[in-house]
């Protein structure tokens, strides 16, 4: 028979949604099927996804807070006068914030509304390549065909099982941002950007937060970057066990947790107690529960993910996959939604347009912020050799740190080039104050192809932290000293 | 950048102290009474802001908070003595001979130099490079110099100045008052008829509202016309009469502060340039330059604020600067590139833009030529303190002729510096509408719009 749907996406989330809401533009009869699981803890949220719901929103928004805390020190060297002490309470600040994510879940339904798609909070899983079932919370089941289906179910954080208590007594990002009391003096073992972002925030806010970490930080990043991001913590507050690793977790009498790990660099093994632990060790895709072997999509062996070609499709005709859950991509909501909008319309837009994956600029939001876009120096000089790559970089101090006396000692900035006589720019990273506006625009040049005399001829605007980004001229190679001065 | 290439330098820099009296060390407009100054107390007033949308994240302290005029002076004019300090530092480890004397032409190639004791000597040299700037105007009405004070005075004032009146619609007169008003002044702006003359008007428009919106009065189509001091002080009080330009309506005003703001004067009328034989524009006091900063007398070149029909803005100065010596001196043959330049307006609600306003874009490639893309936005930090929603707007303008080349560029919102310094670099590279299209946005950051 005749399919109901033009297109059934499966996953409320930012890829999802943005498929979904491009596809009806085109006339289509669209359905979206979306369906929280509670975390272990009991979380959950309405509809929008992890960015919206426990990711890039609220995440930057305490993130925000924490800044402010810094910006209400800046204010009294800046003749403002405030009477110390001056508090934080967390649970104004997660209303406030809660408030924002219900009103962006409200929104979204108010959207899908408007644009006619069909909404359903169910939990979906395939029957046959064309018809998925779907089970709301209470157990009820409704039946959906569709000609054409999009899985974007993302992926949850993952937690450590085989360390005893990790699954009773820690929480993840998923239920953080829910907290409506404070999560008091805070463990974060291992160190993705997630952990190292919340951590940062928890510290800015005034908790006692200690980072935990085995090997490297921000693993897949620029290293001397990712290290200048952890130092600047570890001197504002933060503490840090390195060469660390949890063991077990248990339940003391006060409420309290104990946490054991071994110091692999020591060789001992040492505890302490925390009110909180958060695990932040990866996410996994969400494809368990779909029962993607029934129709035979192809997966990943290794990480889960779906395996997908250049122009989204999975292994089945007819099925793609957008955002987290598939393999290879960048786990960012810019690109799930822009994937998703092109693939609406390579499916019913007459486009051929497919998704360029590569130079993404992506940030992370520390206390003081990282952004990137193109490679890392390692991954350049690993593919064009360290004879034919030149960095140019800078350590520099933004104009509103002076007054204020802040440090900025982190305050750093490089691009990679190829040598040859062109110079185009391989990467560019920022670390300072409003790196993601910063790099927005250069990562646009990027896309341009910009060389380095181009970057160059580029008059800067005064007085930014970007204008140095038009000034790079010490490289590395020459080994001089790299701190800009003066005007 | 000369010093580098082994030439003997010498540098002459004098400050003309202002009619109340004050004047400043090394380093020029920028360092001293102009961007440094500017963008710190800006700062301020956003502080201030900040510590309102705190409370709102949960932050706690007590509800009356003052601001102190002359902590946050003292700070930055420190601040401004360590960069004066630091130039003069980095011309003697560079070789360059630094006098602190008023440097005017007398005879070819030689230029006398006074101190301020009025000790005077005579220099030669085979190049000469005027880069004297400019200094703010004052109206010409009876009590301007007495009573008035400018940019010059402001950043270095010490008392607070109160409430304030600042005279002009310039970017000037607009920063002050947006961040005099930010510290919790009483400010009104006396415009005599449009606001940022030279700027994209339907941006320029916007931010006047916004101002306007968050509690600084605005006189529209009135200039004073004469200034009476009430009472003496620090500050004192100060009557101001204006009248109205579109008919005879007087108007009267009371004030402890008057900032002028109504435009910048070339120092080139008393420096001897007709001893030399350097022409000026006679009307504006600029000097014309070829597109090598040549005047037309040969061994004199000029840079900076007082070239004619070029941009006042310090990059701009400082590469120019930087490429004419490369070009004397180096070898070198690259020009200073003065298309797409970027600017940022530091009001309240900042201002990024690079390339064509829309009107001179519509003037220069028609209508029906070009195609605007815009969009208002929220930046994610103003929802939880519930800020305007529909105040932040960017749009791009669009060469349709030339494969939808990115013409214009315009954000209007908080760190529209930050933001529109590295599309000046993509535009700088040719950027397309499709290319802006295909990049992807980070998020969740203002730029991604």
């Amino acid at each position: 028979g005749k399919n109901e749907y033009d297109l059934l996406v499966i996953g409320g989330g930012s890829g999802g949604l943005a498929c979904a809401k491009e596809a009806a533009q085109f006339g289509r009869k669209v359905a979206v099927l979306d369906y929280v699981e509670p975390s272990p803890q009991g979380t959950k949220w309405g509809l929008g996804g992890t960015c919206v719901n426990v990711g890039c929103i609220p995440k930057k928004l305490m993130h925000q807070a924490a800044l402010l805390g810094s910006a209400l020190k800046d204010a009294q060297h800046y003749g403002w006068n405030i009477a110390q002490p001056v508090h934080h309470t967390w649970s104004v600040m997660a209303q406030a914030v809660q408030n924002y994510v219900k009103s962006l879940n409200w929104g979204h339904r108010v959207q899908l509304q408007d644009k006619k798609v069909k909404y359903f909070n169910m939990k979906g899983s395939f029957s046959d390549p064309h018809t998925i079932r779907g089970l709301t919370k209470a157990g009820k089941e409704t039946v959906v065909t569709a000609e054409n289906i999009v899985i974007a179910t993302g992926g949850r954080p993952k937690y450590p099982t085989h360390i005893a208590g990790a699954l009773e007594y820690g929480i993840t990002s998923d239920d953080l941002f829910w907290l409506k009391e404070s999560p008091g003096k805070t463990l974060t073992p291992f160190v993705f950007n997630v952990s190292l972002e919340c951590a940062g925030f928890l510290s800015g806010l005034g908790l006692d937060t200690t980072v935990m970490m085995r090997s490297i930080p921000l693993r897949g990043f620029d290293q001397q970057m990712a290290s200048l991001v952890t130092e600047h913590m570890e001197s504002h507050g933060t503490k840090f066990l390195k060469k660390c690793f949890p063991t077990k977790v248990e339940k003391l009498e006060s409420n309290r947790l104990q946490v054991t790990w071994k110091n692999t660099d020591l060789g001992t093994e040492e505890t302490d107690s925390f009110n909180t632990v958060m695990w932040a060790v990866g996410r996994a895709p969400e494809t368990e529960t779909l029962n993607l072997e029934t129709v035979g999509v192809k997966t990943n062996s290794e990480t889960g993910k779906i395996i997908v070609d250049a122009s989204e499709a999975t292994s089945v005709p007819h099925i793609y996959a957008v955002g987290d859950i598939t393999e290879g991509r960048p786990e960012l909501t810019p690109t799930a939604i822009a994937a998703g909008k092109l693939l609406a319309q390579r499916l019913f837009g007459q486009s051929s347009e497919l998704m360029d994956y590569d130079n993404v600029p992506t940030t992370v939001f520390t206390p003081l912020e990282y952004s990137c876009v193109g490679l890392s120096e390692e991954a350049a000089v690993q593919c064009y050799g360290s004879d034919n790559v030149e960095v140019y970089h800078a350590y520099y101090k933004p104009l509103e740190f002076t007054v204020a006396e802040r440090d900025a000692t982190q305050c750093y900035m490089k691009m990679v080039c190829l040598r040859e006589r062109e110079q185009r720019i391989l990467g560019l990273h920022f670390i300072g104050p409003n790196a993601g506006e910063v790099i927005q625009g250069f990562a646009l040049g990027i896309k341009c192809g910009a060389t380095y005399p181009q970057l160059m001829k580029t008059i800067g605007i005064h007085p930014t932290c970007a204008e140095e980004i038009t000034k790079l001229h010490i490289t590395k190679r020459s080994g001089l000293d790299a701190t800009v001065t003066g005007c | 950048e000369a010093a580098k290439y082994e030439k003997k330098v010498m540098v002459l820099d004098f400050v003309m102290p202002t009619p109340l009296g004050n004047s400043w060390g090394l380093g020029g407009t920028c360092v001293n009474v102009g961007c440094i100054p500017k963008k710190l107390m800006h700062q301020a007033a956003l502080l201030g802001q900040a510590l309102q949308d705190s409370r709102k994240y949960g932050w706690q302290f007590t509800e009356e908070v003052k601001h102190n005029w002359m902590t946050m002076t003292e700070s930055v004019q420190n601040y401004i003595g360590s960069l004066n300090w630091g130039y003069r530092v980095s011309l003697r480890e560079k070789n360059v001979t630094y006098e602190n004397a008023y440097g005017e032409f007398v005879g070819p190639h030689t230029v006398k130099a006074t101190n301020k004791r009025g000790v005077e000597k005579l220099y030669t040299a085979e190049r000469f490079l005027i880069a004297t700037g400019e200094r703010p105007r004052y109206l010409g009405i009876p009590g301007d110099k007495e009573y008035c004070i400018s940019s010059d005075d402001l950043f270095s004032l010490p008392y607070c100045p109160g409430k304030t009146l600042v005279v002009g619609a310039s970017y000037v007169a607009l920063e002050c008052a947006g961040f005099l008003a930010g510290l919790g002044l009483d400010v009104t702006v006396m415009v005599r008829s449009i606001l940022l003359r030279g700027f994209d008007q339907d941006i320029a428009n916007k931010i006047g509202e916004y101002m306007e919106e968050h509690g600084i009065n605005f006189i529209r189509e009135f200039v004073p016309i004469k200034v009476e001091q009430i009472e003496e002080g620090t500050p004192g009080r100060l009557k101001v009469t204006a009248k109205s330009t579109t008919g005879n309506q007087i108007i009267e005003g009371e004030y402890n502060t008057v900032l002028l703001a109504i435009g910048r004067d070339a120092c080139t009328r008393k420096i001897g340039l007709d001893k030399v034989g350097v022409k000026i524009n006679e009307k504006t006091g600029k000097i014309p330059v070829n597109d090598e900063e040549q005047t037309n007398v040969p061994y004199i070149y000029a840079v900076g604020d007082i070239l004619q029909d070029k941009l006042e803005l310090t990059p701009v100065a400082i590469q120019a600067g930087r490429l004419l010596v490369q070009r004397l001196y180096g070898g070198a043959t690259s020009k200073c590139d003065y298309v797409n330049v970027p600017t940022t307006v530091f009001t309240p609600l900042e201002y990024g833009a690079c390339g064509y306003s829309e009107e001179t874009a519509v003037e220069k490639f028609g209508e029906e030529n070009i195609e605007v893309y815009h969009s208002h936005f929220w930046p994610l930090e103003w929802t939880v303190p519930s800020r305007d929603n529909n105040k932040c707007y960017a749009k791009i303008i669009c060469n349709i002729q030339d494969n939808e080349r990115v013409i214009g560029f315009h954000v209007l919102g908080p760190n529209a510096g930050e933001i529109t310094q590295g599309f000046a670099a993509a535009m700088k590279c040719g950027l397309t509408k499709e290319q802006l299209d295909s990049t992807i946005g980070i998020h969740p950051v203002c730029a991604e719009v």
